[in-house]
């Protein structure tokens, strides 16, 4: 037990204030993400995630918006298991055929605002998978979506810059 | 001499033909044998204790052909026989080996091959709203178009009895994570049966392959399993050299090794860290995760992508390495040692962890051997397979000089699998170090020519997972005319499923977690 205290204490705050080297705008997500979570979402934005076909490679980098160096909560931001309570759906894809069904559900599952957000260029666009029998494209070839984050993955800033944009498009 | 070949040639005589020159890296045995003797083949791989690697089946008009791939020790050989495209059937090789249960099923969903004897032909990634007569894996068969949807059910299979309640569960999972579909029995908190669905992810990789050319595929190999980015774009490249006749400079060899192993660690640090906070200890999870975000930082600055995606090309890799660049890692490996050191001993040291993590979710040796299981679920069960040992590329074949430690328990439970990606932590820190410190000098990469028709690559490269298998054939105009994967994920699921039945309920995240397979990987 001693031990674990000990880690805590050394190790201190990680999480980052300026979101590292990233560049200077960056700053300014954090507290526009802030400002805007309170203001929309009385302080709480709940997103499900969903993956509807991606090859993992998003879901890494949308688990590291949990960990303590982006730490998302701060921002009020944090992930439920149910689509039932959650305010945005984050969506990595391409949307499989096996997957469209199930997506649809989660979708109708959500009560409104229902933001969408594809996440990806697989999300966005199909990416290297193309539309095929297995493959049906983006996530707008299934469900509405409000915004879109590219990148193969999207960095976790990218991430929390494409959740901003779409609390703020609303 | 190779002493697979010299069983099968002692078992079928005269029925086994080699084909010289067609199966690329010679090493590799290919053999074709008469289809009635196909099952014969397997009997005398199983006698001399080869395991079964992967079965597929190609198109080659107007035959299927249909492929097993055996492995002992370094040793692989490829069993072929044909089947005519009107009567595809073949016999089956349940009955030798049990991981054929799955990738028949899948060769008959995919391909429309009937394994003959086969005991449970439900389809396997197709699912039961795929029009029957759809098999993407044929030639005949277009895949750019979407397909139509169609009544049909999946006969799950049951338990009944006093008492007996199910539960299934996704394919949308609670937590960010793939979809797939669980179906427990139990009885009261305890399970009887679990039955996987997977294929929810099938995003028709293997036949997307067909369309692209051989200096694009490594991307879409990447992309098998985002996670495992590196050994799987890896895999392609080596396979597609090996067609080629391509050797790639030396350097660029190395710095595969150090993507490989970097890959590694980063995986085992995010696994160990979700298995602990799976059993309730959500701080190693926070601290672990804090020092694989410092691994993929590094990587982002001095390879240009987190997961180093796409650095890995046919010919060699896309960076270098300066020396600034060394000292960073170097210096990145200290920290890492000493915080990932301190963080062992908590886990060492705390009971309630033990409780939960101690036979639970155990995969017997005996059952893992049967099952064909590779990687850290193989090595927490017994079996000492590793290809960086087995089936080294250059610098590990360096035997005496890189003195690889792989670390096998036998307990086969959640603390195995635990402790076995603790160990190879540790021992790719080591590798890392050795690696930076005699990386010869040179050229890292070269240009290589696309191959030639009729032809066969092959490669087998050890990822976080296990082992990963590429085979890939040139058809007739020396285009992509398949390309086989097996990610570890393909045989490991099998293994999940074993061994689960007589745990509780709430302990399946935690089995799961300390498994840990790709959904991807599998779907293909
Ligand atoms: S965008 Fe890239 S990382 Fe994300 S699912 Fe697609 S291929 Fe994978």
């Amino acid at each position: 037990m001693i031990r674990i205290l000990r880690q805590i204490f050394t190790t201190g705050i990680v999480t980052e204030d300026v979101l590292g080297q990233e560049e200077a705008h960056i700053k300014v997500v954090g507290d526009r993400l802030e400002e805007a979570v309170k203001k929309r979402f009385r302080g709480s934005l709940a997103i499900r995630q969903v993956d509807a076909g991606s090859c993992n490679g998003c879901e890494l980098e949308i688990h590291a918006l949990n960990n303590s160096i982006y730490n998302c909560e701060r921002y009020g931001i944090h992930f439920t298991a149910s689509p039932r309570f959650a305010d945005m759906l984050l969506v990595t894809g391409p949307v499989t055929r096996n997957m469209e069904i199930a997506l649809r559900r989660t979708y109708d599952a959500t009560p409104a605002p229902k933001l969408v957000v594809a996440v990806g260029d697989c999300g966005c666009n199909s990416g290297i998978f193309g539309e095929t029998y297995a493959s049906l494209g983006g996530i707008d070839k299934v469900i509405p979506v409000d915004a879109y984050i590219s990148g193969c993955p999207p960095t976790p800033v990218a991430l929390l810059n494409g959740i901003l944009r779409a609390i703020e498009g609303k | 001499m190779s002493l697979l070949k010299d069983a099968i040639i002692s078992a079928l005589g005269e029925d086994v033909r080699f084909r010289e020159n067609y199966q690329h890296p010679a090493s590799v045995v290919f053999c074709t044998v008469p289809k009635a003797k196909f099952t014969e083949a397997a009997k005398a791989m199983k006698r001399s204790y080869a395991l079964l690697a992967a079965e597929w089946a190609t198109e080659e008009t107007p035959w299927f052909g249909i492929f097993a791939c055996y492995r002992w020790g370094s040793e692989y050989l490829i069993v072929k026989t044909v089947t005519t495209m009107d009567d595809p059937a073949f016999p089956t090789l349940t009955k030798k080996y049990l991981p054929a249960y799955r990738f028949e099923r899948q060769m008959n969903s995919l391909m429309g091959v009937v394994p003959e004897g086969h005991p449970d032909l439900r389809p396997w990634l197709k699912f039961e709203d795929w029009p029957q007569d759809a098999y993407p894996l044929r030639k005949s068969f277009d895949a750019s178009k979407p397909m139509p949807r169609v009544e049909g059910e999946y006969r799950w299979s049951r338990a009944e009895g006093e008492g007996v309640y199910e539960i299934p569960v996704g394919p949308v999972h609670a937590g960010i994570i793939e979809p797939g579909h669980f179906r427990f029995q139990a009885v009261g908190e305890q399970i009887i049966n679990l039955e996987e669905r997977l294929g929810y992810v099938h995003k028709g990789i293997e036949k997307r392959f067909e369309s692209m050319r051989w200096e694009d595929g490594f991307r879409l190999a990447g992309r098998v399993s985002g996670d495992t980015t590196v050994a799987h774009s890896l895999a392609y490249c080596m396979a597609l050299e090996s067609m080629s006749g391509f050797v790639p400079p030396e350097r660029a060899c190395w710095l595969r090794a150090l993507f490989l192993e970097r890959e590694r660690i980063a995986n085992h640090l995010g696994d160990i860290g979700a298995i602990c906070n799976d059993a309730a200890f959500a701080f190693m999870l926070y601290q672990l995760m804090r020092l694989k975000e410092g691994i993929l930082r590094t990587n982002s600055e001095l390879f240009g992508h987190r997961f180093i995606m796409d650095r890995i090309i046919p010919g060699g890799v896309a960076v270098d390495i300066d020396v600034k660049g060394k000292e960073k890692i170097l210096s990145e490996l200290k920290w890492l040692e000493k915080e990932f050191e301190k963080l062992v001993t908590i886990y060492d040291e705390n009971p309630s962890l033990e409780d939960r993590v101690r036979g639970t979710g155990v995969l017997l040796p005996e059952k893992a051997r049967e099952l064909c299981a590779v990687g850290i679920v193989a090595r927490a069960s017994g079996m000492n397979l590793d290809c960086r040992i087995f089936n080294p590329f250059t610098p590990y074949d360096q035997h005496d000089r890189i003195e690889m430690d792989v670390p096998v328990l036998v307990t086969g439970d959640v603390h195995a699998r635990t402790w076995v990606r603790i160990h190879e932590v540790r021992e790719s820190t080591r590798i890392i170090r050795w690696l930076l410190d005699n990386m010869p000098d040179g050229n890292i990469n070269g240009t290589i020519e696309p191959p030639s028709s009729e032809k066969a690559g092959f490669a087998a490269v050890e990822g976080w997972r296990g082992e990963i298998i590429y085979w890939l054939q040139s058809g007739p105009e020396g285009e992509i005319n398949r390309c086989m994967v097996r990610d570890p994920s393909s045989v490991n699921w099998l293994g999940l499923e074993q061994s689960i039945p007589g745990n509780i309920v709430p302990d399946f995240p935690l089995c799961n977690k300390s498994f840990n397979q790709s959904y991807s990987g599998h779907d293909l």
